[in-house]
Parts: structure tokens; C-alpha cells; sequence
């Protein structure tokens, strides 16, 4: 009904320290017109629930580095349906290996951006599927 | 409506088109409409008094929003805030504005007092979008049930605020916070509107590296309830803080003439703290003086204070409300006309706004609903 901007949460799980691609993701997506909550490193699932409840966001954008992320976005997608947040859609970014993806979509993961993933068709999945607020 | 309906009521028309058609049925729709409104906010503003964090989050972002729920929202909220103490913190980008709200969260949190933030950035004029990067600093505080921490997009409101900052720290009080604290866009000078929205105004400074502290941020200082200067660890801030204050003394009183914040009673000459909000050094002694300026000021300039407030929120619903009726089915023509005779140099612009205000004297209030009556 509005066309408020879409407000996405770009969050980094997990214990490695480098954070250079979430940050660029950030500033692409305000670029292309998104309010884009920025959390920096080394979040754990709780934190990133938290955030994405507080701040009512209509995205989740996790990226991830360090290889847990088996663990850590299944979690997540858990801990965010238990918190009543059903209706946010979760993508994920980072280094993925293809096999890993059928069961993270299983587990809750609307899509997950390889490394060379334009961030135009990133902010373009977003705004066809994002929740629509009314 | 339902099948057994009596002979003599005449049906309604069932497809919408009509049914806009059928002034009754408009009514009709209308009314149980606001009621859905209604029974959603009163459901609503009930879970996030009882503690709800989730329902208090949609409920900022309907006010954010200006959704059709925000006025039903604030008008059960407003009543039930006015218990919070609000800390407004400003100060140039990069000051550490928020490494300072976290520090000073920490404190309030060692007391045990409930804290919400609400931390505002700039959107961007051009694409409208927006990097909310403060709650970097506040994840410390992430897992804490007791502290809620909201990002907000400035969205071309000029002042370092957004237009609904205000009705956000009053959604954030009703919920029962002890203190909220405002984070303003890394403000210039002139946008001072924080002093208008908060009981206690901080004014940050990053220790300068120059040798005179730049006469340039009088305009900030004059809203100053405590000025701070922060990064204590670094050279130069002791110093910084002793020019401040020499500046202060001799700028007092006169030089706060012509403020921005009109009717705003003057501060009592405003302390200068040094912090480290880095390592929380300094940060106690801060929030000690921020509850003792809202004690000071509880006999004294606080009713004012709030009056401001007060005059500055009903000021922009009336401006809102006003030109609604006069798009109203009412008075669009009136209107239309005025404007375009304005436009043409027919009629000069005075003379234009007291034709449309006796133009809304003369026409029936049309409210949608009331608050008693449901219904007019
Ligand atoms: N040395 C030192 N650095 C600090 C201190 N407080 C904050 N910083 C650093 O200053 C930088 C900016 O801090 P922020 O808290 O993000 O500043 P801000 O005023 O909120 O910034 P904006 O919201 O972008 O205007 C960060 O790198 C902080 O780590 C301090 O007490 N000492
Ligand atoms: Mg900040």
C-alpha cells in the first residue's frame, strides 16, 4: 500500500573477521533504495534475531564466510520462526558450495547468492519477494 | 446482510464498485473499517504495555510508517508515556555518539533500568535508501531483554531527527522504559531539533586537533544541556574541554538570544564532561549528571521543556490535519481555485489562507471517527 522503503538487516554470523563483503552489500542495497541495518561481525543466531525483531525488518541477509554455515542459518531460520517472524525473508550470501543448497532452502533460506551475484539482481529478488507491509 | 434479511431492506450491492457508489454502504464500510483499525491498535497497544517486544516493533513501525494503525496506536500510547526521562545525543559524525549510548547503557543497565535507543541515520535524498550502521556499537547489548535498540531512517526530514522520531520515544516510554536515549544524525550545526524532542540534550565533541576549538559550533552548544567531550584518551581532550568551558562563560547569555528552539527556557550554563566511551571511563559521572539535570530541571524548566514538545507535535498533526480537510470532497475546489488564484496574482497570498480558514470555519467538521462515539 505504501512504498516505504524496504528495511533489510545485513547481518555476519559466525567467527571470521572480515566483514568487506557484507559492508559493500550494505551500501549497494542503500544505493538501490533499501534502508539497510547494518550489525557488523561475528553475530550469533540470538543477536541476529534479535535485531531482526526489534527493528521489524521485512529481510535478513546473512553472509557468511566460514564454512559453519550449516549449523548457524539453519539456526537462525529456526530461532526467527520461533520468535514469530515467519513472514521475513532469509537470504544468504558468501561462499556456499552448490551441494549444500537444496537443504538450506529446506531449512528455511529463501535463496543463496554466490560470490559473483550482481548486487542489482540481489535488490531485484528483494523487492519481488519481500513481505509487502502494510 | 445476512440471507435471512427481512423483505423491506433493500440489498446492498455486492460488488465493490457499486457499493462505492452507495453512499450508505460507503458509510457502512467505512465505520467497520475503523473498527477493525481500532480493535487491531487497542490488541496491539495492550501487548506492547504488557511487555510484548515484537508487538512494541510493528507498533514503531506503523508510526514510522504513518501507517492508517499509527493514530489509533498513538492516541491509547500517549496517555501512558511521560514517564521516561529522554536523553537527546548529538554531536558531529564519528564523535562516538553511539559507542557513548552503548557505554551509557551499560551504566543505566548496572542499575537495573530498562533502556531503549532510538538511533536515526540519513537517508539518502537521491534513492531514498539508507545504511543504519549505530547498532554496530550497541551489541554488547543485543541479547539483553532489557534493552531495545530501534534504527530509523531520517527520510528527508531535515533537523538530525525523522518526522516520527518523536512519537517513537513516546511509544518507547509508554512501553515503560526508564531512560531513552535519541541518537541524532552526525549533525552540523543549525539542527537542533533534538533539544525540542528530549528532556536533556548532550551535546558531543571529538577532542580538537587544532589549537582553538572552531567558534562554528555555537549553534549546537546553545542547546546544550551537557556538553561532552568525548575520546578522552586522546590528546588534547582536557584541553579541548577547558576551552568549552571558557567559551560557554563568556558566550552565556547573550549569545543564546535568537535561538533555535524558541520558548525553550534557557539552560543553566551547561557542564563540560570528559569520557572515553570506548573503555566507559568518564561514562558514570555522565549519567549522574544527566539524572541530576532531569531532577534540576523537574520544578523548574521541565514543564516547559515539555510544553515545547507538546506545542511542536500538535503543531505538525494540526498542519497535517488542516490540509487533509481542505482536500476534503468538501473543499478541494475552494481550494484548487484559491491556490490557482494565488498562482495567477489574482489574489495575494494572506488573503488566500484566511479565505480557506474561513472556508473550513463554514464547513462541517468531517471526522472519520471519534474516539467516544465510534461513529459521528
Ligand atoms: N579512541 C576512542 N575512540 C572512540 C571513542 N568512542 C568512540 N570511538 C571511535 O570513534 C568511531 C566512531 O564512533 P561512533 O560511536 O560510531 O560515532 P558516531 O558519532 O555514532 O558516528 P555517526 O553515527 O556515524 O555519526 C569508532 O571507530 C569508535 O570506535 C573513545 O572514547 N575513544
Ligand atoms: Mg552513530
Amino acid at each position: 500500500m505504501t512504498d516505504r522503503p524496504i528495511k533489510v538487516l545485513i547481518a555476519k554470523p559466525g567467527l571470521d573477521g572480515h566483514d568487506r563483503g557484507a559492508k559493500v552489500l550494505a551500501r549497494g542495497l542503500r544505493d538501490e533504495g533499501f534502508e539497510v541495518v547494518y550489525t557488523g561481525l561475528r553475530q550469533t543466531p540470538e543477536m541476529v534475531v534479535s535485531a531482526a525483531l526489534q527493528e521489524d525488518v521485512d529481510v535478513v541477509g546473512l553472509s557468511i564466510l566460514s564454512g559453519a554455515h550449516m549449523t548457524l542459518l539453519p539456526k537462525i531460520c529456526r530461532l526467527l520462526r520461533e520468535a514469530g517472524l515467519d513472514d521475513v525473508l532469509v537470504t544468504a550470501g558468501g561462499i556456499i558450495p552448490d551441494e549444500d543448497v537444496p537443504a538450506l532452502k529446506e531449512a528455511g533460506v529463501a535463496a543463496v547468492f554466490g560470490p559473483g551475484t550482481t548486487i542489482a539482481s540481489v535488490a531485484e529478488f528483494l523487492r519481488a519477494n519481500a513481505r509487502s507491509r502494510d | 446482510m445476512t440471507a435471512g434479511a427481512t423483505d423491506d431492506e433493500e440489498p446492498r450491492p455486492a460488488n465493490p464498485e457499486a457499493r462505492a457508489a452507495d453512499p450508505e454502504a460507503r458509510a457502512a464500510d467505512l465505520e467497520a473499517r475503523a473498527a477493525d483499525l481500532e480493535a487491531r491498535a487497542a490488541a496491539l497497544a495492550e501487548q506492547t504495555v504488557a511487555g510484548d517486544r515484537r508487538a512494541l516493533a510493528r507498533v514503531l513501525t506503523a508510526v514510522e510508517n504513518r501507517t492508517p494503525l499509527a493514530e489509533p496506536l498513538l492516541r491509547r500510547l500517549y496517555p501512558l508515556a511521560g514517564r521516561a526521562h529522554l536523553v537527546g545525543i548529538t554531536g558531529p559524525p564519528g564523535s562516538g555518539k553511539s559507542t557513548l549510548v552503548a557505554a551509557l547503557t551499560t551504566a543505566a543497565r548496572a542499575a537495573g533500568r530498562p533502556v531503549a535507543v532510538v538511533a536515526v541515520d540519513p537517508s539518502s535524498p537521491i534513492t531514498g535508501g539508507a545504511l543504519l550502521g549505530d547498532r554496530v556499537r550497541m551489541q554488547a547489548h543485543s541479547a539483553d531483554r532489557d534493552v531495545f535498540i530501534r534504527s530509523m531512517a531520517s527520510r528527508g526530514h531535515a533537523g538530525g531527527l525523522a518526522g516520527t522520531t518523536t512519537a517513537a520515544a513516546a511509544v518507547l516510554d509508554a512501553a515503560g522504559f526508564d531512560l531513552v536515549f535519541i541518537e541524532t544524525v552526525g549533525t552540523g550545526q543549525g539542527e537542533v531539533e533534538i533539544a525540542a524532542s528530549a528532556d536533556t540534550t548532550v551535546v558531543l565533541e571529538a577532542p580538537e586537533m587544532g589549537d582553538e576549538v572552531q567558534a562554528i559550533k555555537a549553534g549546537l552548544l546553545e542547546v546544550a544541556d551537557l556538553v561532552v567531550v568525548n575520546k578522552g584518551d586522546k590528546p588534547g581532550a582536557q584541553r579541548t574541554a577547558a576551552q568549552l568551558r571558557s567559551m560557554l562563560i563568556a558566550g552565556h547569555g547573550d549569545a543564546t538570544g535568537g535561538s533555535l528552539a524558541p520558548g525553550r527556557p534557557r539552560p543553566r550554563q551547561p557542564q563540560v564532561l570528559v569520557t572515553t566511551a570506548a573503555t566507559g571511563d568518564g561514562v558514570g559521572d555522565l549519567l549522574a549528571a544527566i539524572d541530576r539535570h532531569r531532577e534540576a530541571a523537574a520544578g523548574r524548566d521541565r514543564g516547559a521543556a515539555q510544553l515545547v514538545r507538546a506545542e511542536a507535535q500538535v503543531w505538525a498533526i494540526l498542519a497535517e490535519r488542516l490540509r487533509a480537510r481542505l482536500h476534503d470532497d468538501a473543499l478541494r475546489a475552494t481550494t484548487n481555485e484559491t491556490l490557482r488564484a494565488v498562482a495567477g496574482h489574482r489574489l495575494d497570498p494572506y488573503a488566500a489562507a484566511d479565505r480557506l480558514l474561513d472556508a473550513v470555519d463554514e464547513s462541517p467538521a468531517r471526522r472519520r471517527y471519534s474516539r467516544e462515539g465510534g461513529s459521528e
